[in-house]
């Protein structure tokens, strides 16, 4: 029997929010086995010739265009947009309708794995919260900061559609805080920047995920088929403040009582890589039990944390 | 050498360094837990309390080695003395014992982790929120935990009260027979008299946000404390009634007023 009869055809896959770095480091380990359409709101990502690239709002008829023309099998949906992007309204028709469009288009067409990265800031950081928070906990951050709203509608989305549409087998994932080069996120920028605000007298326990590792989980998610709920993040922990020291970065205590204090400091100065409704997140801690994604997947992030932090202290541009 | 590495070469002598690597603890690569306790936070901490535990409240502590070298243990407590100077002291028994010393855990109030400074110092030393979940997640990492299920009733109740037992809590007695945790009781004898408090200024409570604000003089007075360990009282899991959950709550309780009348006996003179 020839050979090329034997082989399977490459799966195609639908990747959403390519611009990020995430996106573009999942992209590189799947190019030579899928064929890859890459997605993103924001700006068309040049690709080369092998993988298609567009700039589309999910929300547009010409979306569903790419489903009729690719006929794909996965989606991987990177595409939230963050909380310290765009305006509330924005973000809640990209995020929310934008998602939901998104899945009612897979249902259409048949795809038959959805991954969709969410974050563990959905959890919430209050002063009582236990350690290791499993995915069953409630997703108290709704209630906390109105900013966080649009995260946790769109994980219920996909709650909503795992449940309805069991076929599309749909994995969520809650990664704790992705770093690592080219990571433009909240966290990344302030481990990068030579000098770090922390509330003072708070030094909350935090977990890092390495960008390469992260885009490991993705792919690993992406091949097995199991529905779900899934925190990623590294059996390892460091207090945010050690955190910093070990990055090399100088540290700016801001008033941290009583907690109207901090957010009209923050308010006021409008830093986006410390804003006042990521707050307590840098007072309280929101420590994820990772071990149902590794037990499930098979996933051990294989950078540590002192490898993330040399990264960092190696590469501070000085002020 | 660093201001941090010349405090250490001061306080923490390379004998008690070794002693408390040798620990086993379930940490991560920079020596933290999940909780937030650090191994090096933990010898500054040690280093600090031994001259109070010895020299100022001159504990004298019976019984420690009655606490299992290994697996989960609940250390259940009477509170007292409006700080919480007697998790600090059981805590330090344990951690300083002759032979198979254990770090052990506190379960805290929920009020601690809101304060700064203070909260991230305690999580450091091994202090937890006082959670169900954060109990049994430590139990299930074969952890030794200090609980005081009379919580801020017991050490937040006034000098007239003092060595009377308040209402416990019966979520320790659940997570114990959940996860086969030893129960060693300990009768605190001493700490009632190091803030003697006549009353609870209620408003000034309610206005700080706190759980109680003691009328007390501003001073911890250096009684002389006992602490009496009682053998590890084993209870078998199963599907009970709150009647006879609160039954084994009341033993354990029995015992621990045993072992606080031992220490009343034992006590020579307050201070």
């Amino acid at each position: 029997m020839p050979a090329h009869k034997n082989k399977q055809p490459k799966p195609s896959i639908l990747i959403t929010g390519a611009a990020g770095a995430l996106a573009q480091q999942v992209i590189q380990r799947l190019r030579e086995t899928c064929n890859l359409v890459a997605v993103d709101a924001r700006v068309r990502v040049e690709l080369g010739d092998q993988i298609p690239s567009y700039c589309i709002d999910f929300n547009k008829r010409t979306f569903e265009d790419l489903f009729r023309r690719y006929q794909f099998d996965t989606v991987i949906h990177m595409g939230r947009i963050r909380s310290s992007q765009l305006s509330r309204m924005r973000r809640y028709n990209a995020n929310v309708l934008g998602t939901q469009k998104l899945l009612d288009l897979s249902h259409k067409y048949g795809i038959r794995r959805v991954v969709v990265l969410s974050t563990y800031h959905v959890y919430g950081a209050m002063a009582y919260n236990p350690a290791l928070i499993d995915e069953s906990a409630p997703l108290k951050s709704a209630g906390l900061s109105a900013d966080l709203i649009d995260s946790v509608e769109l994980e219920n989305l996909a709650s909503i559609y795992l449940w309805r549409y069991p076929e599309l087998n749909i994995s969520v994932l809650r990664p704790c805080n992705i770093v690592g080069p080219s990571v433009r996120n909240t966290i990344a920028k302030l481990l990068a920047s030579p000098l770090a605000p922390v509330m003072a007298g708070f030094s909350p326990m935090m977990q890092f995920i390495h960008i390469d590792d992260m885009a490991d989980a993705i792919v690993l998610a992406s091949q097995k088929p199991t529905r779900g709920i899934f925190n990623v993040a590294p059996n390892d922990w460091v207090a945010y403040q050690r955190a910093l020291e070990l990055c090399g970065c100088t540290r700016v205590p801001i008033p941290s009582v009583p907690p109207a204090l901090p957010r009209l400091i923050l308010r006021t100065i409008g830093l986006k890589r410390f804003p006042a409704y990521l707050m307590d997140f840098f007072k309280y801690p929101v420590v994820i039990d990772g071990r149902a994604f590794e037990n499930e997947y098979g996933f051990t992030p294989k950078r540590s944390l002192k490898e993330i932090f040399r990264f960092y202290r190696d590469n501070k541009k000085p002020l | 050498m660093s201001l941090v590495s010349f405090v250490k070469s001061l306080l923490v002598s390379s004998e008690l360094d070794e002693q408390i690597n040798r620990i086993r603890k379930p940490i991560g690569t920079l020596g933290y837990d999940p909780w937030g306790y650090n191994n090096e936070a933990v010898k500054f901490g040690f280093s600090l309390v031994k001259p109070i535990y010895e020299k100022y409240f001159r504990t004298e502590a019976h019984g420690v080695d009655h606490i299992p070298a290994e697996g989960p243990v609940l250390i259940i407590g009477n509170h007292s003395g409006q700080l919480p100077i007697d998790g600090i002291l059981v805590g330090y028994a344990l951690a300083s014992r002759k032979k198979n010393p254990r770090i052990p855990r506190a379960m805290i109030e929920r009020f601690f982790p809101t304060v700064p400074w203070l909260g991230n110092l305690l999580n450091e030393v091994g202090a937890v929120l006082g959670d169900p979940v954060n109990c049994a997640r430590m139990l299930a990492n074969n952890e030794a935990i200090i609980v005081f299920p009379e919580g801020v009733r017991g050490s937040g109740k006034l000098y007239r009260d003092r060595y009377k037992l308040q209402r416990f809590g019966a979520g320790f007695m659940h997570l114990a027979m959940k996860y086969n945790a030893a129960v060693v009781p300990v009768g605190i004898v001493g700490c009632e008299e190091t803030v003697p408090s006549i009353a609870n200024i209620k408003p000034l409570a309610k206005a700080l946000s706190v759980p109680y604000v003691p009328l007390a003089l501003p001073i911890v007075f250096p009684a002389k404390v006992h602490l009496n360990f009682g053998p590890p009282m084993y209870f078998k899991g199963g599907d009970f009634s709150d009647a006879e959950i609160d039954e084994r709550v009341d033993q354990v309780k029995t015992e621990i007023n045993r072992l606080i009348e031992k220490g009343l006996t034992e006590r020579k003179r307050l201070f």
